[in-house]
């Protein structure tokens, strides 16, 4: 498994750059794979996306859908598409440390 | 990832074969047109052998020492198992008839992305191990030696193949070769070699219950929100109910359903339908998964995932079980299920609570479709319907290549269209019914490593929407399957901008009139119900 340096510690990705323990997860971290995803500034609404996908991961051992996140979050997808230009799935949650959804999604 | 060329990059596909032969051109692994590796906790948690990192890139693949008997023997093993494999093997005379109905071939130009050579890459190994012409003559008769090369080059065309068997429509023998795949993919998992994209979501259904990895909370919730969904665009609020043991009838879907876009539309509107006709159904949270990602994978491991749908059947006390709209969940229902784990003794051949009519095609499974239930509500007059509600869109129709293919599957769901719109266009009939392109990237390819292949195989599809939309203005593509509903919007994005994806019963929620429901004034995805329907995207 690759590892990458992220904000000082070693952090096992997979070949996207997922990280692999959501454990090591930290705002920090948050802020390193931000930069992987050319998001530069993480704003107060990149927060407010993801700590909801934080907070919904935590609970549920899963990212919610992505309608259940727009609602929640009071953003609509266009709008998470400029906080996060590789979308909600590649760019929020690979931010959020969540891992890649699987299946048929 | 790597980046995707442009359409206008792509489309330029060069079909002059290469200038040496098939067998001296070794695989050129470039990214965006193979699967990552399987990661090793998904092959232990599944007990498959040799765990461990590899990548396809690499040039250390990281095989057993005894790589080459484990291969020879699961080859021999399968030969006397399976004597399609056998026939296969030796009754194609290589006519060529199946060699441009591929839509890999058509996408890419690669003469082994013809149907006839894909299986030639078994069949080469076949002729060298196992017939006496190929032992002593070799190569004069297209066999050749099992090296680590053959290896590799099965693992990129095998997954390159999504099992749709629209090449063996027109095979003169009815040699079917996604059973070459199947076989081939097998021979690979012998040595640990499988796509993560195949094995997370195997791993995920055989540990959780679901290909998607949703735990019963989770589940729970996500349904919760789609009954919310549904009464802010309807003023009712469904009651469905999770694990009720008693219930007449056990509802499963594929979990793509119930936690992506698009495909949620399509549960909405299954749940509105049940609740519109009172049915007596329960959800489970463990078996939560119409679709089968071993049928990608392995005969045993199809079997494992398949046998969780039946036991929870039993354990609930239902008498039968309804399917959702999923693509090979019914290839492995209609032809693998019955001499796997079946027949399904337990239950009882499913009658509908509604109309009466006996599914005498489901009396061994005891597993209806979807489609036939609600086309048989329908027939019956027992659901009233306003199609207007979907004028917004012009709507065409993408057979599923396996409810088309492994079921035969062509008017049950062109019967509900005509129904639940007024404005429904027919692709060119080469391209449609048994004849269907694939989206492809069915068969497990579906991942996102993968897009440049994706949007390869997917070509002919799109450009047949293509030709509707152009001639007709067609907006929206619906479908009975989630892979589809998963993997065409990005198909569309890039060959066909402004052509949606919907699942059938998503039209259904839609055009349903529900006893006691507030005026609708949006679809089910919160959109107005009238447009100009020319150009707005769904």
């Amino acid at each position: 498994m690759p590892k990458m340096v992220l904000a000082g510690i070693e952090i096992e990705v997979d070949e996207d750059g997922f990280i692999q323990d959501p454990d090591k997860w930290n705002e920090a971290v948050a802020k390193a794979l931000a930069e992987t995803e050319g998001v530069t500034e993480l704003t107060e609404d990149h927060w407010k996306v993801i700590n909801y996908l934080r907070e919904y991961y935590l609970k549920f051992g899963i990212a919610p859908m992505i309608r259940k996140l727009c609602k929640d979050t009071g953003f609509t997808l266009k709008q998470i598409y400029d906080l996060f230009p590789s979308g909600p799935a590649k760019g929020a949650c690979k931010i959020a440390g969540l891992p890649k959804p699987t299946g048929c999604v | 990832m790597a980046s995707l060329p442009k359409p206008e990059e792509l489309v330029k596909i060069d079909y002059n074969p290469p200038r040496r032969g098939w067998m001296d051109n070794p695989v050129e692994f470039r990214r965006g047109t193979w699967l990552y590796a399987a990661k090793p906790r998904h092959l232990e948690a599944l007990g498959l052998p040799n765990p461990r990192e590899w990548s396809p890139e690499e040039e250390d693949w990281k095989l057993p020492p005894e790589w080459r008997e484990i291969v020879l023997e699961g080859f021999k093993e399968r030969l006397e198992r399976f004597r399609s494999l056998k026939l296969f093997m030796d009754i194609c005379s290589r006519c060529g008839a199946c060699a441009d109905k591929c839509h890999f071939f058509i996408g890419t130009g690669d003469p082994r992305n013809m149907p006839v050579l894909r299986a030639e890459l078994l069949r080469s190994i076949y002729r060298r191990y196992f017939t006496l012409s190929g032992r002593m003559t070799g190569k004069l008769v297209g066999a050749r030696d099992l090296t680590e090369e053959v290896i590799k080059e099965w693992f990129y065309y095998f997954y390159q193949c999504t099992e749709c068997r629209r090449c063996s429509l027109f095979c003169p023998f009815g040699i079917d070769t996604a059973e070459i795949t199947m076989m081939g993919r097998e021979l690979l998992g012998l040595l640990g070699i499988y796509p993560d994209w195949i094995i997370a979501p195997v791993a995920n259904c055989y540990r959780v219950g679901n290909h998607v990895g949703i735990e019963p909370h989770a589940f729970r919730d996500m349904v919760d929100f789609c009954v919310d969904e549904i009464e802010n665009v309807t003023g009712i609020r469904v009651e469905p109910t999770f694990n009720r043991k008693g219930a007449e009838i056990l509802f499963i879907a594929p979990s793509g359903d119930v936690f992506a876009d698009p495909g949620i539309y399509t549960f909405m509107g299954y749940l509105m339908l049940f609740h519109e006709i009172g049915l007596d159904y329960t959800l489970s949270t463990y078996a939560s998964e119409g679709g089968n990602f071993g049928l990608f994978t392995s005969h045993e491991v199809m079997k494992r995932l398949n046998a969780k749908m039946y036991d929870e059947a039993r354990r609930l006390g239902v008498k039968w079980i309804l399917g959702g709209e999923c693509g090979h969940m019914w290839r492995v229902i209609h032809q693998y299920m019955d001499t796997m784990n079946g027949p399904a003794d337990s239950l009882e051949e499913p009658v509908s609570p509604l109309t009466g009519t006996k599914f005498e095609n489901a009396r061994s499974t005891k597993m209806v479709h979807i489609c036939e239930f609600t086309a048989d509500l329908i027939r019956h007059g027992k659901i009233q319907l306003d199609p207007s509600r979907n004028d917004v869109f012009k709507v065409t129709f993408h057979d599923s290549c396996n409810p088309a293919r492994a079921m035969g599957f062509f008017e049950e769901p062109r019967y509900i269209l005509r129904k639940v719109c007024n404005r429904f266009y027919e692709m060119p009939e080469n391209t449609i019914r048994e004849q269907t392109f694939c989206c492809g990237s069915g068969g497990g390819l579906n991942a996102d490593e993968n897009m440049e292949m994706r949007m390869r195989g997917g070509f002919p599809r799109a450009n047949a929407v293509g030709y509707v939309r152009e001639k007709y203005g067609v907006n929206l593509l619906a479908c009975i399957c989630a892979i589809d509903r998963a993997v065409l919007p990005a198909l569309m994005d890039y060959w066909v901008p402004g052509v949606g994806v919907a699942g059938l019963h998503e039209l259904v929620g839609n055009a349903l009139v529900m006893k006691g429901e507030a005026e609708r004034t949006t679809t089910l995805r919160g959109e107005p119900l009238k447009g100009s329907g020319d150009d707005e995207n769904t």
